[in-house]
């Protein structure tokens, strides 16, 4: 379990301008330099909003970065859907999914 | 001087960033419940403002997590949000570093905090801000709590805090006014975001309005996830303030607005 790997990379993508550049320049030289499973290293990479959500990211770091890659809000809101009909529920964290994947709750 | 104002609200991004995307009316009355609290905190000629909220890993994350935290500074900025999404522009706002050393002195005194000389705003201060103080004039002090990466300080001290930042108002020759911000039910920035529980929200209303602090601080962390989402940790800030008036309250609006994705509430409390 490298979750708190996989957030602190989300954090530091959020929160320093630094990284975000080097970020759209070359993302496989930032997500490097963290202790991610392969798993969690395609998601970012992809980038697969839905998985990183099952992989238990928090919502207010996943939301930011979704906003960072332009992810517009209803969006980003199905990916996160998408990805537990794909990859089954929200493995860890405290923002499991409590409705049907199926159903819209707002937006 | 003392204590001179207390009063509570909602923080949800979604307030200021989706703003069109609620029926207009339930907007406008829910804005003129702001309003209201505004000129209730003006009428109360506060020296400053201290903003009891639960930030969400803007300052603070796991590598180093403060249960409680208060700000040091003569100057804060915010928010880091990107000012588009969240809908507020970036502003520098007034902070007062002396100020802030004597009251976590007397913080001190009964609950352990981190201070903090540097403290970005996130949505959690800054929305509240968009509305209470549009002008950007009043001097703020940042206070948290951490809602955001259990394990979280337990109900009780939350309380303790509430009492202590009373204790150390009292104790300065300034007025303070103090703002929790947060909940009350939600699930923000999940698929289940819109989801509101409002029969929780209002009995949560309810025992915060009587300030009975027994049944503020029954809940367990356990009962209020699964009755009130992971944003309902934040009900710490309202038990935070509720501790610090010890008045009764005074809900000035509360509606769920789930394009919002929050129980939208905007409350004041009696100073006792
Ligand atoms: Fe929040």
């Amino acid at each position: 379990m490298t979750l708190y790997a996989l957030s602190k990379l989300m954090f530091d993508l959020n929160r320093d301008d630094a990284v975000k550049g080097q970020f759209a320049q070359d993302r496989e030289a930032i997500v490097a330099r963290y202790a991610l499973t392969e798993e969690e290293r395609g998601a970012v990479l992809k980038p697969d909003i839905g998985l990183l959500y099952v992989l238990g990211v928090n919502g207010q770091l996943l939301m930011h970065y979704a906003g960072l890659l332009g992810i517009e809000w209803s969006d980003y809101l199905q990916r996160m859907r998408d990805g537990v009909k794909m990859h089954g529920p929200v493995r860890a964290g405290i923002y499991a999914l409590t409705s049907s994947p199926d159903e819209k709750v707002a937006g | 001087m003392s204590l001179v104002f207390a009063g509570v609200c909602s923080h949800a991004p979604g307030i200021t960033g989706r703003a069109d995307r609620a029926p207009k009316d339930l907007r406008d009355d829910f804005y003129a419940g702001y309003e209201r609290m505004r000129l209730a905190l003006e009428a109360s000629r506060p020296d400053a403002l201290i903003v009891i909220a639960a930030e969400h890993f803007a300052n603070f994350f796991m590598n180093n997590m403060p249960s409680f935290a208060i700000g040091m500074s003569d100057g804060y900025e915010g928010p880091i949000e990107d000012v588009d999404w969240l809908g507020i522009p970036k502003r520098q706002v007034k902070g007062d570093a002396a100020l802030s050393q004597r009251l976590i002195k007397e913080v001190m005194q009964t609950v352990d905090l981190a201070y903090c000389e540097e403290w970005k705003f996130d949505h959690g201060i800054m929305v509240p801000l968009h509305f209470l103080d549009p002008d950007t004039k009043l001097t703020i002090i940042p206070a948290n709590i951490n809602c955001q990466g259990p394990p979280l300080a337990p109900l009780h001290r939350a309380w303790a805090f509430g009492e202590a930042i009373r204790r150390a108002a009292d104790s300065v020759p300034e007025r303070i006014a103090v703002v929790g911000t947060g909940g009350i039910s939600h699930w923000p920035a999940t698929p289940d975001s819109g989801r509101i529980n409002e029969e929780w929200d209002r009995d949560f209303l309810d025992r915060w309005a009587r300030n009975d602090r027994a049944a503020m601080l029954a809940y367990t962390d356990a009962e209020t996830y699964a009755d009130a989402g992971q944003g309902g940790f934040e009900i710490r800030t309202f038990l935070a303030v509720a501790a610090a008036a010890r008045g009764k309250g005074h809900v000035e609006f509360y509606a769920p607005i789930p394009i919002y994705a929050v129980g939208c509430t905007a409350a004041t409390m009696d100073i006792a």
